[in-house]
């Protein structure tokens, strides 16, 4: 009898933490697993969604995106739009960061730039898209400064052109995330002990020494974990590019989102869209793990 | 003595509530037999419709709803829901709807979207209910067939004529308003000035919306009662489409297209000329209504698309169109045709179009904004003599065969292919959808 009781509050211990989780477990599983693996099943149909009776297709459609040129040509566009907009959110915010961490700026110049820095982040996607449609139109105010400054000669039609399309959406994404960056390493920067920074005055360090040897090392844990972030959001990136391009001119800015999207709802191939769906998890996936790696390793 | 006579009283009471019960109970169960009996009538007589559309959101509050009303009054026994969205919601909801069965009974549709859904079998063949109720085809201006099943009426028209910016073009020295191709691009020329950043045409050539490829370039094509089909299969490579890319090549080496082609939307388009910053444009004639409110001041005509030198046919009038067709899956198909048949009927017909600022379905139907405004009653001349063109209706995957088109004119204008190029390239692509 008592080792019935205790076999049975052992189970009820066991049980108890699985009983707290589960209301989340149901909401995860109904909100992200179920789509997911719907989306991952429909990559091996023919004719998904509309169809009523889809037959099995095998790795068909994989087949069929990794054929298409203009598939690696999203993916090509996809990575050379996220590491340079990684690289200059990081370089922007960490500048900007230290601008306002520094102690020669004017306390109220330093609360005005906190502001003015900060302000792309409160833009949506769309808001920045039709911003920067307008600044960057061929008769819009970027040309005509540039005509008028001497550096062109004559009007760049930066969105429409397949020379210059693809830098200039990722400019426009440039602008919109560093403030993530200056916020998160201006936190960091407040954190850093300030005896590391008169120890290296008394040793007779320079700004750069004291930057190279004391700040990055210390913000190192914030710039990694913030990059990969970073990385993982920006490869997603939509509505900006949608708004701004619509992936063109000719595929000069398809990426792998708006990719999907033309194959899902203009298309119609709900199968193919799927199977592009899924390599984009799949990268995600690998880019999660390899975070949640690091995140464990400290 | 008092209780004695309250004893009395309260028996008698008693027994009076006793019958009242008595008497109200079968009462109550006769009323209740008579409400269920009452409801379930109704329910037996009282069929729902479903109407899904993107209609109710572009018209006036609540004249749809009206409109159903009426048709309520004139049916009794048919009662109609509406299920309104924007269009692209629209458009996803019917292609959902079409795939699990759920379509409603009546749809409201786009002709890009019937071949896809006839290809799901989620459209019903509208030729046996209009002869078992002896519907005059000729008062309708379109019957759209897809494999002989005629799946779609256009209720409602909106056709794309030029919208040429008169101050402009006098300012230019263009006297004459162009009706052939050379005739458009002399004045094109004329009217660019790209320091003053004017120019004499805009081309709207979005990825993000191809419908640039249907209404702006396609249009051309269609004008001089020409065809992008040959045995229904594409022929792009056909004389038409070549002359037309060739013509639109012309416009753009003359440097009379407004600069940002390839990421230029329709609304871009409009803004543009709304501006004065360009001369001439093909636009929906929905769209009359707005150029005045964003610009009152601007002086502006409307001339049918212009046509290659020599021919005097008919005008192929490009369009879009509200579409109309009824759910295969529908339990309710007499009563759905019923619908459609009172949307497409003359007074009906014409009372929606008046509210839309569209051009009728039915082909006796008169709009009442044709005689009170001076550009509409100019744009229902073109409509009454040409016809309506658009051959994107009832093509697979309409869109994509547009994005791909649009990718092709975009290499084109960039001097990377020629017009022949494009043509056999998009040709190509095209012949894989089919």
């Amino acid at each position: 009898m008592t080792r019935q009781k205790r076999s049975h509050h052992k189970l009820k211990r066991a049980v108890a933490p699985y009983l707290y989780l589960s209301p989340s477990l149901v909401i995860i599983s109904l909100l992200m697993l179920l789509p997911m693996v719907t989306v991952i099943g429909y990559s091996f149909q023919n004719s998904a969604v509309l169809r009523r009776d889809p037959s099995f297709a095998g790795l068909k459609h994989y087949q069929a995106i990794f054929n298409d040129p203009v598939f690696w040509a999203s993916l090509w566009h996809t990575l050379y739009f996220t590491c340079m907009s990684v690289i200059f959110h990081m370089t922007i915010g960490m500048i900007f960061a230290l601008m306002l961490n520094s102690d020669r700026i004017n306390p109220m110049l330093r609360n005005i730039l906190r502001v003015l820095y900060i302000l792309p982040w409160l833009f949506t996607a769309v808001i920045i898209a039709v911003i920067w449609r307008l600044l960057l139109e061929p008769n819009g105010v970027v040309n005509s400064m540039l005509l008028q400054l001497g550096i062109i000669g004559s009007k760049v039609e930066w969105f429409s052109s397949p020379e210059t399309a693809l830098h200039a959406v990722t400019f426009a994404n440039i602008w919109a995330g560093y403030p993530l960056f200056m916020v998160s390493l201006l936190a960091g920067l407040q954190g850093i002990p300030k005896d590391f920074y008169e120890a290296a005055d008394i040793d007779g360090a320079k700004a750069y020494q004291k930057l190279i040897f004391i700040t990055i090392p210390q913000l190192m844990p914030i710039i990694i974990s913030i990059s990969l972030l970073d990385f993982i959001w920006t490869m997603q990136v939509f509505p900006l590019i949608w708004i701004t391009t619509g992936g063109g001119p000719i595929y000069s800015t398809e990426v792998l989102s708006t990719y999907t999207y033309k194959l899902a709802f203009s298309s119609y191939n709900l199968s193919q869209a799927s199977a592009s769906a899924v390599v984009i998890l799949l990268i995600s996936l690998g880019l999660t793990l390899f975070y949640i790696r690091y995140q464990k390793a400290r | 003595m008092k209780q004695t006579i309250g004893c009395i009283v309260r028996s008698i009471l008693e027994k009076e509530e006793k019958k009242m019960t008595f008497r109200i109970k079968p009462a109550m169960l006769k009323i209740a037999a008579a409400a269920w009996l009452l409801g379930a009538t109704a329910a037996m007589a009282d069929t729902t419709l479903e109407f899904t559309q993107w209609w109710e959101p572009e018209l006036p509050a609540g004249s749809l709803r009206k409109i159903m009303d009426d048709f309520e009054a004139a049916n009794p026994g048919i009662k109609v829901t509406l299920v309104s969205g924007p269009y692209a919601t629209t458009r996803d909801q019917i292609s959902v709807g079409a795939a699990t069965g759920t379509l409603s009974d009546v749809v409201g549709l786009d002709g890009a979207w019937v071949n896809n859904l006839n290809a799901q079998g989620a459209l019903a063949d509208m030729n046996p209910m209009m002869d078992a109720s002896k519907f005059d085809k000729a008062q309708v201006a379109d019957i759209i067939k897809v494999d002989g099943k005629a799946v779609m009426f256009p209720v409602a028209s909106f056709v794309y004529p030029v919208f040429v910016n008169l101050d402009l073009a006098a300012q230019a020295g263009v006297t004459k308003l162009p009706s052939t191709r050379a005739e458009f691009l002399e004045a094109a020329k004329k009217m660019t000035h790209a320091d003053k950043n004017q120019y004499g045409w805009v081309l709207p050539l979005s990825l993000q919306t191809p419908s640039g490829v249907q209404n702006d370039m396609m249009s051309w094509v269609w004008a001089s009662g020409q065809s992008m089909m040959a045995d229904g299969k594409p022929a792009l490579e056909g004389k038409p489409v070549v002359d037309m890319l060739t013509f639109v090549k012309s416009l753009n080496d003359a440097g009379t297209i407004s600069p940002g082609i390839a990421t230029k939307t329709e609304q871009e388009k409009v803004e543009e000329f709304v501006n004065d910053r360009v001369g001439m444009m093909i636009d929906s004639l929905a769209h009359v209504n707005l150029i005045r409110k964003r610009n009152p001041k601007l002086n502006f005509d409307l001339i049918p698309v212009p046509v290659v030198e020599g021919y005097t046919g008919k005008r192929g009038l490009p369009y879009a169109s509200w579409g109309i067709g009824i759910s295969a899956a529908s339990k309710h198909q007499e009563e759905a045709w019923k619908l459609v048949q009172y949307l497409m009927s003359e007074k009906v017909n014409a009372k929606l179009v008046s509210l839309a600022n569209a051009f009728p379905g039915n082909v006796n139907a008169k709009p009442d904004f044709v005689t009170s405004d001076k550009a509409f009653a100019k744009a229902f001349e073109i409509f009454k003599t040409g016809y309506l063109a658009n051959e994107f209706t009832g093509l697979p995957v309409a869109e994509d065969l547009m994005t791909q088109f649009d990718v092709q004119a975009q290499k084109m204008l960039a001097g990377e292919q020629s017009p022949e190029q494009a043509a056999a390239a998009a040709q190509k692509g095209w012949m894989a959808k089919f």
